[in-house]
């Protein structure tokens, strides 16, 4: 288990006081001079080789795309964006960085986008997060009034502005280029890639999008050493994660956990365990609803970390860790969550318009059982129609958990047809 | 389709809410008020009892001089802009995996039997209305209902009907955890942080 030495959210469940004073109390704010004095590509390499992967789902080097932005102006300004716009089912680790340790994430941008050379950060929070953006106002303006950004910010001679942008309401946002779009003030339809947006980006300006934990944990990995942040976890997995445990626990939570972490252990030392004991469980969606769910027989043994739950054909994803007893319609369950992509669609690319609400419609005859055996590869059929033909990763995001479904369960659906079938045959 | 409502009466923003605006409108380079179009909707909104007529949407257009048509887009795609008027008590209930997996359809139960409610609909009196929302983002606190600006969590049928009580009556129910427990930490104590690491 991690040291409580080694956890960099010291304040995760909000017990001590998170503004300034007690921020700083706590490391946040040490000396964040001398590390903006490791320069530039300094930093850039130390946050490569602390083997940061991204924290928002897909697991992207957070130092590689840093260096994606020019290094040099064309007379455009570069900005940092900070997802904030958590929404991915399962996920709520974000919101406990911004409502109680605000000035962590705000000295990760500071960090950051020095790093990227950018001149100011936007915040996209979600709409919704409404006490969180009020600490997250009060925590800039503190910030501001001590010198830490603004005009030479934290006495570093390196001008930095940041901004909170509040969205509201809409799961895509949490997509990349849709959340610049509704940062733009449009609605939030994902762009056509490439142009990336370090290239083009906010205002058509080269801009680096990461997510809240990604930031908040840079400079910590820079004031302990990479050596340190890379010594945690496993290769290519490293360092420390916030993890969130609901559903079917006897006590959710969040908690910060090293990388690699076996499931069962994560779920029995933090959460209490599965309600009615291991035995009782009957599947985990390991990481935020957009991963394909496991049954328990993965579930006994996997690891937490981006590289063992790909090969088990699932994700990390946000390390939101949904776990289902065997009391779960685990058919309902995965019908609310096409449910949800068919809600959260933007509407834009018709594969995923129309194939999210056939997807939702077949889902809620296979609750109901009123089906035909035939259906199930139907399902499959429509969800391959959509995975990996839209703009965004939504389509895929709506067709895997479905897709999980089918592979672990498909006894269940199978079951469910026929004995309606003989119910109405009786 | 189109669902926005005319009120016949004109809508401007108070003395307050202009210098809030201007000061929203300073944060996006120059050139993009655009950007601003979220923020000043968002303030609209909560100057007018939590919803946008159609006079609302085309003076938050002529101030920042962007087209009604593209405000209309905006308000029309993000499900927090309120088209039409909402409960003093705006609930949003949160129906995704994880509440449901505790108990959502609960308190579902208790809108409609308590309330007399269902999704999309408002009380007689004005009191309540009831959305039924996509993830709120507190799934280790679930199942969570958003009243107004506010999260409750860690709700079933008993707690959350004491909640509604305590709006009825006039009173402001404490939000967060409705059970013994430290915001997201596991209830009856934390795993972890035990050691002393500094902070007030």
């Amino acid at each position: 288990m991690l040291k409580d030495q080694d956890r960099i959210f010291t304040n995760l469940y909000g017990v001590h006081d998170w503004r300034l004073a007690g921020a700083k109390s706590r490391g946040v704010w040490d000396n964040t001079k001398a590390l903006i004095e490791m320069g530039q590509d300094g930093i850039v390499d130390a946050v490569k080789e602390s083997g940061l992967r991204g924290r928002g789902g897909a697991g992207f080097p957070t130092g590689l795309k840093w260096s994606f932005m020019p290094k040099e102006s064309d007379g455009r300004p570069s900005y940092l964006v900070v997802n904030a716009d958590e929404s991915e089912p399962g996920t709520c680790k974000d919101r406990e960085i911004m409502r109680f340790d605000p000035h962590r994430l705000l000295e990760g941008c500071l960090v950051a986008g020095y790093a990227m050379r950018a001149i100011a950060a936007y915040i996209y929070i979600r709409g919704e997060f409404v006490q969180e953006a009020i600490n997250l106002e009060i925590a800039i303006k503190e910030a501001y009034e001590d010198g830490l950004i603004g005009k030479n910010a934290a006495g570093s001679g390196y001008d930095f502005d940041i901004y909170l942008h509040r969205g509201a309401g809409a799961y895509i946002c949490g997509e990349e280029t849709a959340l610049i779009e509704s940062l733009e003030g449009n609605k939030g339809q994902p762009r056509l890639k490439p142009p990336f947006p370090a290239n083009v980006g906010v205002w058509g300006c080269p801009s680096t999008v990461n997510n809240v934990e990604s930031i908040a944990v840079a400079p910590e990995i820079l004031r302990r050493g990479e050596g340190w942040f890379s010594g945690l976890g496993r290769p290519n997995n490293t360092g420390t994660k916030l993890f969130c445990i609901s559903g079917h626990v006897n006590k959710p939570c969040n908690v910060e956990e090293e990388m690699g972490i076996p499931l069962k252990e994560l779920i029995e030392k933090h959460a209490g365990g599965v309600r009615g004991g291991w035995d009782n469980l009957l599947a985990i969606i390991p990481g935020g609803s957009s991963v394909p769910l496991l049954p328990k027989d993965i579930c006994d043994t996997v690891l937490m970390d981006f590289d063992s739950l790909r090969d088990v054909q699932s994700g990390l994803g946000t390390a939101a860790v949904i776990v289902m007893d065997k009391s779960t319609d685990v058919i309902r369950a995965i019908e609310r969550l096409s449910h949800f992509y068919k809600h959260e669609s933007c509407g834009q690319c018709t594969p995923c318009r129309e194939g999210t609400g056939w997807m939702w419609r077949v889902m809620q005859r296979l609750v109901s059982g009123e089906a035909e055996i035939e259906e199930i590869d139907m399902l499959i059929n429509i969800s391959k129609r959509i995975e990996g033909h839209t703009i965004c990763a939504l389509g895929d995001a709506a067709a895997w958990p479905v897709q999980g479904l089918v592979r672990h369960f498909r006894p269940v659906i199978e079951e469910r047809i026929n004995s309606r079938k003989a119910d109405r045959a009786a | 389709m189109s669902q926005v409502i005319e009120t016949g009466k004109a809508f401007e923003f108070t003395p307050e809410n202009v210098e809030k605006a201007k000061a929203f409108i300073a944060r996006y380079p120059e050139g993009r008020q655009q950007s601003a179009v979220m923020p000043l909707l968002d303030l609209a909104q909560r100057q007018n009892e939590n919803w946008l007529p159609k006079e609302a949407l085309e003076y938050v257009g002529n101030y920042l001089n962007v087209p009604y048509m593209r405000v209309l887009e905006v308000a029309t795609f993000y499900t927090m802009y309120n088209l039409k008027p909402v409960g003093k008590h705006f609930l949003q209930l949160c129906r995704t995996t994880p509440c449901w997996l505790r108990g959502s359809d609960d308190l579902e139960a208790v809108c409609r039997n308590k309330l007399g409610i269902g999704n999309g609909e408002t009380t007689e009196d004005g009191q309540f209305s009831l959305l039924e929302v996509e993830c709120l983002g507190a799934c280790v606190n679930a199942p969570v209902v958003q009243i107004n600006d506010d999260f409750y969590e860690d709700l079933n049928a008993e707690n959350f009907e004491a909640v509604l009580d305590k709006l009825a009556k006039g009173e402001t129910p404490p939000k967060g955890p409705q059970i013994d427990r430290v915001n997201s930490a596991p209830e009856g104590g934390a795993t972890t942080l035990l050691e002393k690491t500094g902070g007030a």
